[in-house]
């Protein structure tokens, strides 16, 4: 059953892809004592290669595969097209400090990147350089710090941040020894403005709020909540994780928020990758401009009746710096140009429409069977129990039972807020009738509490694995495997 | 609608069992001004245009397909196999996500537990993580971590000039509120002098003294008397290593470092404008709670079979929150893949095969280039597959020329360093032939007669 390592698989002596003799005279290697004596690497032939990782791609389930209602990770389906503009060798091949003569193709698409989420979002410009969503956060904390100390405002150290609130946002202010202040929500999933109001005085650096927020909900006061943190000096930092139930529905930029990053490997369609990469663009308010890191992409001279513009970088006046090596994850960015360019206006506003139907269909099909903790119209995602009163079955068992049902499980135990919590984003991607066979297996799982809760809490019985000894894995700290000749005795 | 399954029988259905009778009834959250705004985009392509558009913007570039290349300082042009890409495009990779569901992700998991552990075979160190989001962020992260170590009591990282200036832009960027002091970058340090010269900087509020192997500058150096000086002051030592080079040259884990980093993509990743690419991050097992990122550990599921998981994500955002070591979540799952494949279809031979002719040809051209009369190599320390060159005139002048020619010249190292105006600096790898090295001599010589 399970796929032996590449050190297993690896036999002495044995070479795939080899390369061309020298075509150089020879020159001299250092002295010995600059050199090193063994190269532990595997040995394997192509084919050998090419099995092994096929044989591991059949251990994962992907969107490819089937339906990955995972909650706040916005798993669509990736458009094959996107796949092949990121790698036309004109993009694929271009190394990031050409003159920008030679790079005119890739500085073109990344200007009018950066003018269509503006466009999106409200935003009064946007950098392309955060390399992932928890980068753009930080980006963001950056300016926001930067511009309070650039006004001599050097007392604001507190980051409001509600507790239904991804773990990266608290994460993001911690790396800059901000000190983090929760704010409750209320009864209807909003952010409670009483605690709010309380919080917000001269130390408040701003408030980092997702909306809509981790329960799938819009505030229903976000116009109160901007004012307030506004009124206090503060700045409103907006976690993109859930845009894709906004395009064309309400720009953020409109709604007074100051600093936002965008998830393209959520809305914009750049898959998941297994982990990565991502690519986080952050866009800001007229007065967080000049912190934006450098280099942006510009018109560095405009087109005439025969030339196209010049596109070139330029750095902004007050910039908080760089933030990773180049300009960003320009083959991510390529993906999702290629998706904006398909969607336009009305396709955009579609995405999210349909994002939105598909969430508020199962959780109309499904909360006579779970219980919903805010019943009223969710957006792209909500969030309901996963327990069953006299049962001892968690949502983590049902998460695992739906595996055997052929699904990806939803996001559980986030957001803290909820007992047992199961988060459910179904994106637009999703037909009726895979909706309906998800909803029939929950409803299934429900009717088996009752009857048979044991094919639950040992679920799950049909995939290649069982349950795992997560114990074990982090009391004895196998982080690596080696070739045979080179385990330690 | 492009992506959009629904059809309208199917929608109305929908909105008939949710209760309510539009498409924008769902949306009565949301504050009626602000509602429903017209975007200025231009109108939806249908594939066939949009692959036209692409084609076109790809067209407007001149790849290093197209020019020959000298163009290195981070990132470098060596060969792909075809079997790497041929692999990162199967779905069941590239479409899944972050395997926090270890019963469905045993592929990823794997994958990555065997990229930890190449990682830590080409680094010599104990323990690899899961990946950052390029070379610069990793060092930044190491800079988080010694941090960490010391619980804020060591104040100051000493950084040596000669690590990548982005590289150092980035650490700046990621430690201003971090009431940290950089010490050893400065613009008028004696950039002949070896690492030795940063000994002095580094006392006992150091946290970390970080150098480059190879240098940016392409030179090499044993860092062992350093690091062993560094640790007599209690400081820890980071490494940031191009990792074709540890195919060749003694592991920093041989030397002592504490933490070794490093851009991943010349392991199999094209350029692709700069990114994605790969920051690997590699340390010792004593380190292993204060270090960022995913990790996975080896296990055994409920058949008692071996299997792979996430562990010790104690550390990590979505458990710690403001308390944890660093904000990262997504990180460069498919990239690290990616390399995992080209070390493995390269192997071992393949490997070395690369570092040698990288090797050879940079020496070769070093020779060539420093017998045209007004040029010579800047430096007499012995170099990899770099070399600092001096061609005596702006370099952005020589590049244009040589651009006339088909050539993407060297980086112009004036840009960060003053002391080195008219300095080039040259990369050569496995891709350039000697015919192409030929060439760059042959216009350099007319460049700077001209």
């Amino acid at each position: 059953m399970r796929e032996p390592t590449i050190f297993e698989l690896s036999s002495p002596g044995r070479t795939g892809v080899t390369f061309p003799v020298s075509d150089v005279p020879k020159f001299d290697l250092p002295d010995d004592a600059l050199l090193r004596k063994e190269l532990p690497i595997p040995e394997l032939a192509e084919v050998d290669v090419v099995r092994h990782y096929t044989h591991l791609s059949h251990y994962n389930y992907s969107v490819d595969e089937g339906f990955y209602p995972l909650g706040s990770c916005t798993m669509k389906y990736n458009p094959k097209i996107n796949e092949d503009t990121c790698r036309l060798p004109g993009f694929l091949f271009t190394h990031p400090l050409q003159p920008i003569e030679t790079i005119q193709g890739n500085l073109a698409l990344m200007f009018e990147m950066q003018e269509w989420l503006k466009e999106i979002s409200g935003f009064a410009a946007v950098t392309l350089q955060p390399a992932a969503g928890a980068h753009g956060e930080f980006t963001g904390v950056l300016m926001m710090r930067a511009y309070h100390k650039a006004r001599g405002d050097s007392k604001r150290i507190k980051m409001l941040i509600p507790d239904a609130a991804h773990g990266t946002n608290p994460a993001s202010a911690g790396m800059l020894g901000m000190e983090v202040v929760t704010i409750p929500s209320d009864a209807d999933g909003n952010v409670d403005l009483t605690a709010l109001k309380a919080a917000c005085d001269d130390r408040v650096v701003g408030m980092m709020l997702t909306n809509p927020n981790t329960l799938g909900l819009f505030d229903q006061h976000i116009v109160d909540v901007v004012k307030l943190v506004h009124d206090c000096g503060g700045l409103m930092y907006g976690d993109g994780a859930n845009l894709n139930a906004l395009l064309g529905i309400v720009r953020p930029g409109d709604l007074g928020f100051d600093v936002m990053h965008f998830n393209l490997h959520k809305t914009f369609a750049v898959p998941h990758g297994g982990g990565g990469p991502g690519s986080g663009p952050v866009g800001v308010s007229k007065r967080l401009a000049d912190f934006l890191p450098a280099p942006l992409i510009c018109i560095q001279e405009e087109a005439d009746e025969e030339n196209p513009p010049l596109y070139g970088y330029e750095t902004p006046k007050q910039t908080i710096g760089r933030m990773k090596a180049f300009h960003g994850h320009f083959g991510a960015i390529v993906r999702s140009y290629t998706y904006i360019a398909m969607h336009g206006p009305d396709g955009l506003k579609a995405i999210s429409q349909y994002a939105v139907l598909n969430a508020n269909y199962l959780m109309a099909r499904l909360k006579k069977y779970y219980r919903v903790p805010f019943d009223r119209i969710c957006m792209h995602e909500f969030v309901m129990e996963g327990r069953f009163e006299g049962t001892d079955i968690r949502a983590l068992d049902i998460s695992k039972r739906l595996m055997d049902y052929k699904f990806h499980p939803p996001t559980n135990y986030f957001p803290l807020i909820v007992h047992e919590a199961l988060m459910i984003e179904p994106t637009e991607t999703e037909n009726k009738q895979t909706l309906d066979s998800f909803t029939d297996a929950l409803i299934a799982i429900a009717g088996e509490a009752q009857t048979n809760p044991d094919i639950i809490k040992t679920a799950p019985h049909t995939t290649p694995f069982g349950r795992m000894d997560e114990v074990k894995a982090a009391r004895e700290l196998v982080l690596c495997c080696w070739l045979p000749e080179n385990l330690p005795d | 609608m492009t992506y959009i399954p629904h059809s309208p029988n199917e929608r109305d259905e929908m909105l008939k069992t949710i209760g309510v009778k539009s498409l924008d009834d769902l949306f009565d959250a949301v504050p009626k001004k602000y509602r429903f705004p017209k975007l200025d985009l231009p109108a939806a392509l249908t594939e066939m245009e949009a692959a036209d558009l692409l084609d076109e913007l790809a067209g407007a570039n001149e790849s290093t397909h197209q020019l020959v290349s000298f163009l290195g300082a981070g990132m470098y042009n060596h060969y792909i196999p075809s079997v790497v890409d041929h692999i990162l495009r199967r779905g069941e990779f590239y479409t899944a996500y972050t395997p926090y569901q270890p019963e469905i992700s045993q592929g990823t998991l794997q994958a990555i537990f065997e990229y930890q552990s190449l990682m830590t075979a080409l680094t010599g160190m104990e323990l690899s993580n899961a990946s950052h989001y390029d070379g610069a962020t990793a060092t930044a992260e190491a800079v988080n971590m010694a941090f960490a170590n010391f619980r804020g009591k060591r104040r100051k990282i000493v950084l040596s000039p000669a690590v990548n200036p982005q590289y150092r832009e980035t650490i700046r960027t990621y430690t201003q509120g971090m009431e940290l002091s950089v010490a050893g970058d400065d613009a008028n340090a004696d950039l002949l002098a070896g690492p030795e010269a940063l000994l002095p900087l580094v006392d006992r509020d150091t946290a970390l003294l970080i150098v480059q192997y190879p240098d940016f500058f392409g030179r090499v150096f044993d860092y062992t008397k350093v690091i062993e000086a560094a640790h007599a002051q209690g400081a820890l030592v980071c490494i940031a290593a191009n990792p074709t080079a540890l195919a060749l040259y003694k592991t920093p884990g041989e030397m002592g470092a504490d933490i070794v980093v490093g851009e991943g993509q010349p392991l199999g990743l094209p350029l692709w404008f700069g990114g994605p690419s790969l920051g690997f991050f590699t340390t010792l097992k004593k380190y292993v709670h204060k270090m960022a990122g995913r990790l996975v550990g080896e296990t055994v599921d409920s058949n008692g079979e071996k299997a792979y998981v996430l562990t010790l994500t104690a550390r990590e955002q979505h458990i710690k929150r403001e308390k944890a070591t660093s904000n990262i979540c997504s990180n460069q799952g498919l990239l690290a893949l990616g390399s995992a494949v080209y070390l493995s279809v390269v192997g071992k031979t393949g490997l070395r095969q690369v570092a040698n002719l990288c090797y050879q040809k940079a020496h070769y051209a070093a020779a060539e280039l420093s017998r045209i009369p007004g040029m010579g190599l800047c430096f007499s320390q012995p170099f990899f597959h770099e070399f600092a060159l001096c061609v005596g005139k702006p370099v952005e002048e020589v590049n244009a020329h040589l651009l006339e020619h088909g050539i993407l010249g060297g980086y112009d190292l004036g840009k960060d360093y003053p002391s080195l105006n008219g300095y080039m600096l040259v990369a050569v790898t496995e891709m350039n032939s000697k015919e192409e090295i030929d060439m760059l001599v042959e216009v350099l010589k007319e460049a700077v007669h001209a």
